[in-house]
């Protein structure tokens, strides 16, 4: 005697939240009544391990067939198979986008390629999703990127328009594409002291300030690019190291502000020009693709890592970086003020943001 | 030219890929209506095309528009090869056929494919505009609306209710034909879907046509069903209750329609008139000119219910006189015969008139139709507008077991029905029919319904089972008596006995008051005074096939009660399988009945109302399911408890029956409590003070109610749950009682397990398979509708019938289980309308599927009563100023009554022996005498024996008094102001139940505009319907070729209903509606094959497609107004 065949079918699609969660993390049906008889959910009500198996049979089916729409979250909102409250609708598309920190941190800058997804159940096993997880999480990176690739527009509202996200997991998508698209290397271990989070806020910065899109809306291109001018016009301020007369006038300038105010203001005067020509040298060196892979290794190398070693604290970092940015603008013969403002405003917040252990 | 219709095709979207190369379409679409088809341009490389057709015109008669649907195919353009088909729409026209429903059809309709399922979407405007015909030989029944609601739908007032309406058409099934076997499966679904589309237009408009020839201008309570008899092919039939509906309006409206039918349907008004004479249709033997009907008619009622039964009498009093029915309806103990007898005279010679007159234009009038009609004086309906129903009888049930030929077709090929239109027509020489399959069995339950004193019935309805060559035909309702005032003339047996009607009985138990005539009650029963107005005989349980009605006396909640069984039987062919299973079918209502029975006693209710049995057969088993909602009415006498007792009185096993006696005491304490049952002690003296006198005086004084105590015997009786003396006493011989539970074997223990199997719902649910949950009333806005499959494979070879039994129960409950856990998170939540349809789809599977509706209620007020309708205090002064002449005959009180049900089986096969045979029992079992076969000879309560004795001494004595003061004036008055005083109490909170109910609805005002809620009960809680729309009635097949990859059958039917919703909601929302209500699944027909990756289902769905708005927007219409209601929610609708 089995169950050959066993439908439970709602004029409004039923979906348990838990359940849901347990489909999107991967668990097998078994596993997932597991999980449930453990959360203490039979007694509620006087529920058997059949009814439990059969009620989460039910839900993955119907959760498997809502997937396909899920895949273009705008026919959620006028298909006809389910009737779903737009309440639930929201629920479902925000936990179906929604990733691992720890697994999206793992591909964050990877070119979302097949030979990726091959390499998804390494970092199953490294991360403890499960496979099936990192799969979705994978594809759905993948399919956000293609959507938006073509698009004009600002990135971040293109992803919540045809994704129907909320504005936090548009801008964490938007800083998926992003890096995808400039293919930012996160992945070296001197950068592994940084979260998804961190590097999250890094792109938001360089999408609203260094891309096209950041200067002109109108613009046909769109915000997954960086700015090609403004990176030419980086190169202009190469002045501030190769001329040594700007040079030490900017070294006096910040070290008269910073004197008194901190404990490591030794350390600061004696770092000063090193830091400075990272700095410069980082913003000179981006119009090369390849380097700009690897801006953020060089802002930890070039800049965080010697700070850390001459122990500045974060407050250290905020007001030296503040008055080395706004030094710049009284030096007489520094004509590049606007593309110095653009890059330094990023760079600072960026760093601000990676300051930490 | 009386019609045109109009379509537009707009756009589509999320159309499938058909092009692998491009990953895009090229869809065009054929827009086809009868034999024309118009094509839109094609729409390159677009999965959202924008067609934006002109605007296609079809010039078609109305006939066509009733009986084709509009036919909606995308396709694919292909330069090389040929177009692809993407889908298909069918839109069913008929809602734009009626004045006040849908004045245009335009929506996102999903395309369907047979094959693949829902691909994508098509945006579609439908216009008709209707010339008007005056032409009185037309064959199109348009403007006649029907409903599948089984009461009076609630924008609508009832001016007059005609009566029964039935039709079938047969054709062969397309998938049964030659040419299935060289065309694709596509190609021989969406014959059958076109087919049966076809078939159920041209029912719904030949029913439309008897409609109209009655007077009427509407169907309800209309229930459309398949059978798929394969091979011999497929009936598409339809029965309803004909009625003239106003729809509730500013006044000027509700004769619009009585003046209107003489010009569209002229012969009604030869129809009209006959139907005045009604008193005494067909069966009068004064009908020289007619001889034909008579006799057969009654030759049935009086040869199926033999001599010491009362209805016999009647029949043949009828026949010896041109009396009227008066004497049919015994009276119910207040009909006091010297008035009786005075009023007879002149009424008499008043009907023999009528009759004459309707005789003479009879002659003139050629139709047969409404002589059909009349002859059964059935109703769909389930609940009915208060008065209506003056008393219940009781369950009438038939079944016959028939063997399928093919249907004769005639060379024509074209859908013929074998309509018998009259019964003279009907010779021996006539090829068996569907329609005189029918016919029998109608006649069989109208003569049910006579034996009990009944002339009508309601809750009426008919399903079939078919297995290969072998289908059962089952029939059921409630007997009842109607109050002719609301039903035109003549669609009832009886007489307008006017001042037999006008009697008013209290609204809330002058239904459980017996129709019969108790000293020649039909059967052994067991009556007492009401116990609620003290003055007429009510039996001591009750089952019916209606809901209960609002004005009911409750106590408590009422629950689902249900009795399952399955019986093993041996593989056989033709006749002998036929044979066999007509033989198996008195056992199973038997055990079934039995079964019910216990589970209500277990529950301490005493009335079953929505009962629905179901007996399917299959290859070597037969699954019978019975369900019901069971109720306390606090009208009837409480349930006795159960008793246990071992084959002998010492026997050895004393402990163990012990032990389950207590189990099931302590079940039915914990169900007492659980369903709330505190029944009022209004009159019902304390039986714990009464008790000593009453053991004393039930034995001697009152004459005992029960049969002597004659030998000493096993049985044992328990007694009310006052008194734990035991007396032990006998039964007549076979006539078990209900209540005692024998253990003379395993069987029996195993029996008792079972009963006991049946777990409560979980604290917060509650559940009934009726229109109302008894003793719930305060809906929130909270409603899941939801279709659930199971199938069960039985693997284990050598199952015995109790294997199979417990098999089966566990199925049903492991089902209730499962929904209670689903839909946890709506709790306090009551289940509604469970409607559980079994089948046997293979040899070794059992196929359960479950159509019902889950609603929120407040909690805080559960306690309150649910009286829907003020009590009308004009009836309760007319109550107090007729006098009664009291009538204290205790003795016949004393007589077994069992519920009223009576089951008859019968077999007909060709072999003309064998049907003699088979008949003979089905006469004898007919009526009830029979009492080995006859469940209904069943149980006896004497349980609550003593309580009833205590009851009966009060109420002597108080009659007594009453005598003896010479005033029984008096006593009724205060009763009656009792009455009062307990009814105005009970309104009062519902006033605030209502307005509780409004607010809490108001959460659901800003709800999209696309939700379009489903329920399988008339209403929609918080809401008011303002408009219905048209019926819905779907019929689609899916089939696979790729069961593993699409989830396995389960996988492949969870998404088929999930496309099945969707379908009926897009079509009900393109009708502009926002819900369906009276939705049902009529039919869920699943086969598979595994082995070759296939599988198949048909669906077959049914329902009224509403606007409702949320009462809080018409509130302030509905409190201004009474009258003018709609006048309100009409600007409502509009805004």
């Amino acid at each position: 005697m089995s169950v050959e065949l066993d439908v439970f079918v709602g004029n409004t699609t039923i979906m348990d939240e838990e359940v849901y969660q347990l489909w999107l993390d991967g668990y097998t049906v078994n596993d997932a009544v597991k999980v449930r008889m453990e959360g203490g959910v039979m007694d509620e009500c006087e529920a058997s391990k059949d009814v439990l198996l059969s009620d989460t049979m039910d839900q993955y089916r119907t959760f498997q067939m809502c997937e396909r729409l899920l895949h273009s979250p705008a026919k959620l909102a006028n298909q006809l198979l389910f009737q779903i409250p737009p309440h639930r609708q929201i629920m479902l598309i925000e936990r179906y986008y929604a990733f691992d920190d720890t697994f999206v941190r793992e591909v964050l800058g990877k070119k979302l390629s097949k030979g990726t997804k091959k390499d998804l159940d390494d970092i199953s096993t490294k991360t403890s999703v499960t496979l099936k997880s990192c799969r979705r999480q994978f594809d759905n990176f993948k399919r956000v990127f293609k959507v938006v690739e073509e698009l004009k527009g600002p990135l971040v509202e293109n992803i919540r328009q045809h994704f129907l996200l909320s504005d936090k997991l548009a801008r964490d998508y938007a800083a998926i594409v992003f890096f995808a698209n400039n293919r930012f290397e996160t992945g070296k271990r001197k950068l592994q002291y940084l979260s998804f989070q961190d590097f999250a806020f890094c792109a938001g910065q360089l999408i609203s300030n260094w891309t096209v899109g950041a200067v002109d809306n109108m613009v046909e291109d769109m915000d997954v690019d960086l700015d090609k001018e403004f990176l030419q016009e980086l190169k202009e301020l190469k002045i501030l190291i190769t001329d040594k007369d700007l040079l030490d006038q900017h070294k006096s300038l910040v070290c008269t502000a910073l004197r008194g105010k901190t404990k490591v203001f030794i350390e600061m005067e004696g770092s000063f020009k090193n830091l400075s020509r990272g700095l410069i040298n980082i913003a000179a060196k981006l119009t090369n693709t390849k380097d700009v892979r690897d801006f953020f290794i060089d802002l930890v190398e070039k800049f965080i890592e010697p700070c850390r070693s001459d122990r500045w604290s974060a407050a250290d970092m905020k007001l030296y970086l503040t008055h080395y940015t706004n030094s710049a603008h009284i030096l007489d013969t520094f004509k590049h003020q606007v593309v110095w403002d653009r890059y330094m405003g990023v760079v600072k917040s960026c760093i601000f943001k990676m300051y930490h252990d | 030219m009386p019609g045109k219709l109009k379509a537009k095709i707009v756009a589509g979207r999320h159309l499938p890929v058909m092009d692998r190369a491009s990953d895009l379409t090229d869809a065009f679409v054929e827009v086809k209506f009868g034999n024309t088809t118009f094509k839109t341009d094609v729409c390159p490389k677009s999965l959202n095309p924008q067609w934006n057709s002109e605007w296609f015109k079809f010039e078609v008669d109305d006939e066509d528009l009733q009986d084709e649907p509009l036919q909606i195919t995308v396709l694919d353009h292909d330069t090389y090869s040929a177009n692809d088909a993407i889908g298909k729409v069918y839109i069913d026209i008929d809602p734009l056929l009626y004045s006040e429903a849908a004045s245009v059809i335009s929506g996102w309709f999903p395309i369907y494919d047979t094959i693949h399922g829902i691909r994508g979407e098509i945006n579609v405007i439908v216009k008709v505009e209707l010339f008007n015909d005056l032409n009185r030989f037309r064959q199109s029944s348009c403007g006649v609306k029907f409903f599948c609601t089984t009461c009076i739908p609630q924008c609508y007032r009832a001016t007059l209710v005609h009566g029964f309406v039935e039709e079938l058409v047969v054709n062969e099934d397309p998938e049964y034909q030659w040419i299935d076997r060289i065309r694709t499966p596509r190609a021989s679904n969406e014959a059958r879907q076109r087919l049966i589309s076809l078939m159920s237009g041209e029912l719904q408009r030949k029913i439309g046509l008897k409609v109209l020839e009655m007077g009427g201008n509407a169907v309800v309570g209309y229930l459309q069903c398949f059978d798929l008899e394969g091979e011999s092919g497929l009936v598409v039939r339809a029965i309803g209750t004909a009625c003239t509906l106003d729809k509730l309006s500013s006044g000027s409206a509700p004769n619009t329609n009585t003046h209107m039918h003489p010009n569209t349907a002229p012969a009604s008004n030869a129809c009209n008139s006959p139907s005045k004479d009604g008193k005494e249709p067909v069966f009068v033997e004064d009908l020289p000119s007619s001889s034909g009907p008579p006799t057969p008619f009654r030759a049935l009622p009086t040869s199926s219910s033999p001599p010491p039964f009362s209805p016999s009498k009647p029949c043949s009093r009828q026949s010896s006189s041109s009396d009227t029915d008066l004497s049919l309806t015994p009276k119910t103990g207040m009909g006091s015969g010297g008035s009786a007898g005075k009023e007879a005279g002149p009424l008499r010679t008043l009907l023999r008139q009528q009759t004459q007159t309707a005789l003479e234009q009879r002659g003139a009038s050629s139709s047969g139709l409404l002589l059909n009609a009349r002859e059964f004086p059935f109703f769909t309906l389930t609940s009915f507008p208060p008065g209506f129903l003056l008393h219940v009888g009781g369950v009438v049930s038939a079944r016959s077991v028939k063997l399928l030929d093919r249907i004769h077709n005639p060379a024509l090929g074209n859908t013929r029905s074998y309509k018998l239109l009259d019964w003279n027509s009907v010779t021996a020489d006539e090829p068996e029919t569907r329609d005189a399959w029918w016919e029998e069995i109608r006649q069989e339950i109208k003569s049910h319904a006579r034996a009990l004193g009944c002339h009508a019935v309601v809750g009426y309805s008919e399903s079939t089972s078919i297995c290969e060559e072998v289908c059962i035909l089952s029939a059921s309702g409630t007997a009842a008596i109607l109050n002719p005032r609301y039903m035109r003339e003549g669609c009832l047996d009886i007489g307008c006995t006017d001042h037999r009607f006008e009697e008013p009985s209290p609204p809330n138990c002058g239904f459980c008051h017996i129709p019969y005539d108790e000293l020649n009650m039909p059967f052994p029963a067991q009556l007492t005074y009401c116990y609620h107005c003290r003055r007429q005989k009510v039996p001591d349980v009750l089952f019916t096939t209606i809901d209960l009605p609002s004005e009911a006396a409750v106590a408590g909640k009422g629950c689902l009660i249900q009795a399952r069984l399955c019986r093993l039987k041996k593989k056989a062919q033709g006749e002998a399988n036929a044979t066999a299973i007509s033989n198996l079918l008195p056992f199973m209502e038997y055990e079934l009945h039995t079964q019910l029975m216990n589970k209500l006693k277990l529950r301490s209710m005493n009335a079953l109302f929505g009962l629905h049995i179901q007996i399917s057969v299959g290859e070597n088993m037969l699954l019978g399911l019975a369900s019901a909602t069971g109720v306390y009415l606090t009208a009837l006498p409480a349930p006795g408890g159960i008793q246990i007792a071992g084959k002998t009185p010492g026997d050895l096993s004393s402990e163990h029956i012990s032990s389950i006696q207590k189990r099931i005491n302590d079940t039915i304490a914990v169900n007492k409590e659980l369903y709330q049952i505190n029944p009022p002690k209004l009159f019902a003296l304390d039986p714990e003070v009464f008790c000593g006198i009453n053991m004393e005086l039930a034995e001697e004084g009152v004459g005992s109610p029960i049969p002597e105590p004659r030998h000493r015997s096993r049985l044992f009786r328990s007694h009310s749950e006052s008194s734990d003396e035991l007396s032990e006493l006998d039964l007549s011989h076979g006539k078990k009682d209900a209540f005692v539970l024998e253990i003379d074997d395993t069987d029996a223990v195993e029996d008792i397990h079972s009963l006991l199997i049946d777990a409560p719902p979980p604290t917060g649910f509650y559940s009934c398979n009726t229109e109302n949950m008894p003793g719930i009333s305060n809906w929130t806005s909270g409603v899941q509708m939801f279709t659930s499959v199971r199938v069960l494979r039985l693997s284990n070879a050598n199952l015995t019938n109790q294997g199979l039994n417990k098999i089966f129960t566990d199925l049903c409950e492991n089902l209730l289980k499962s929904f209670y856990f689903k839909l946890r998170s709506m709790i306090p939540c009551c289940l509604c309308h469970l409607n559980f349809t079994v089948a046997v789809p293979e040899e070794e599977l059992i196929q359960v599927t479950v159509t019902a509706v889950a609603m929120t209620y407040d909690k805080e007020q559960t306690q309150e009563k649910t009286a829907e309708k003020p009590v009308n205090k004009g009836s309760l002064e007319a109550e107090e100023q007729l006098q009664f002449p009291l009538e204290l005959c205790a003795d016949s009180s004393s007589s077994n009554i069992q519920t009223a049900s009576k089951i008859s089986v019968s077999l007909f096969t060709p072999a003309a022996k064998l049907c003699q045979n088979q008949l003979l029992i089905a006469r004898s079992a007919g009526v009830g005498e029979s009492t080995n076969m006859s469940p209904r000879a069943a149980s006896v309560d004497y349980g609550s024996f003593a309580d009833r004795c205590s009851t009966w001494l009060e109420l002597l004595r108080l009659k007594a008094h009453t005598i003896r003061r010479g005033s029984v004036k008096t006593s009724r008055r205060t009763q009656s102001l009792a009455h009062s005083v307990s009814s105005l109490e009970r309104c009062s909170p519902l006033q605030e139940g209502r307005s509780r109910s409004l607010r809490s609805s108001r959460s659901f005002g800003g709800s999209s505009v696309t939700v379009v809620k489903m329920t399988p009960l008339s209403f929609l809680p918080g809401t008011r319907i303002i408009k219905y729309l048209g019926i819905i009635n779907m019929f689609f097949i899916r089939e696979t070729t790729s069961l593993r990859e699409e989830g396995g059958v389960s996988g492949f039917l969870h998404s088929f209903i999930a496309e099945v919703f969707a379908m009926v909601r897009a079509h009900v929302a393109a009708l502009g509606g926002n819900a369906v209500v009276s939705y049902s699944m009529k039919e869920c027909v699943f086969m598979e094959n595994p082995n070759k990756n296939q599988a198949q289902c048909l669906i077959n769905v049914s329902g009224d497609a509403v606007i409702c708005i949320s009462e809080t927007d018409q509130e302030s219409s509905a409190s201004t107004a009474n009258t003018g209601q709609t006048g309100g929610s009409e600007t409502d609708g509009a805004t």
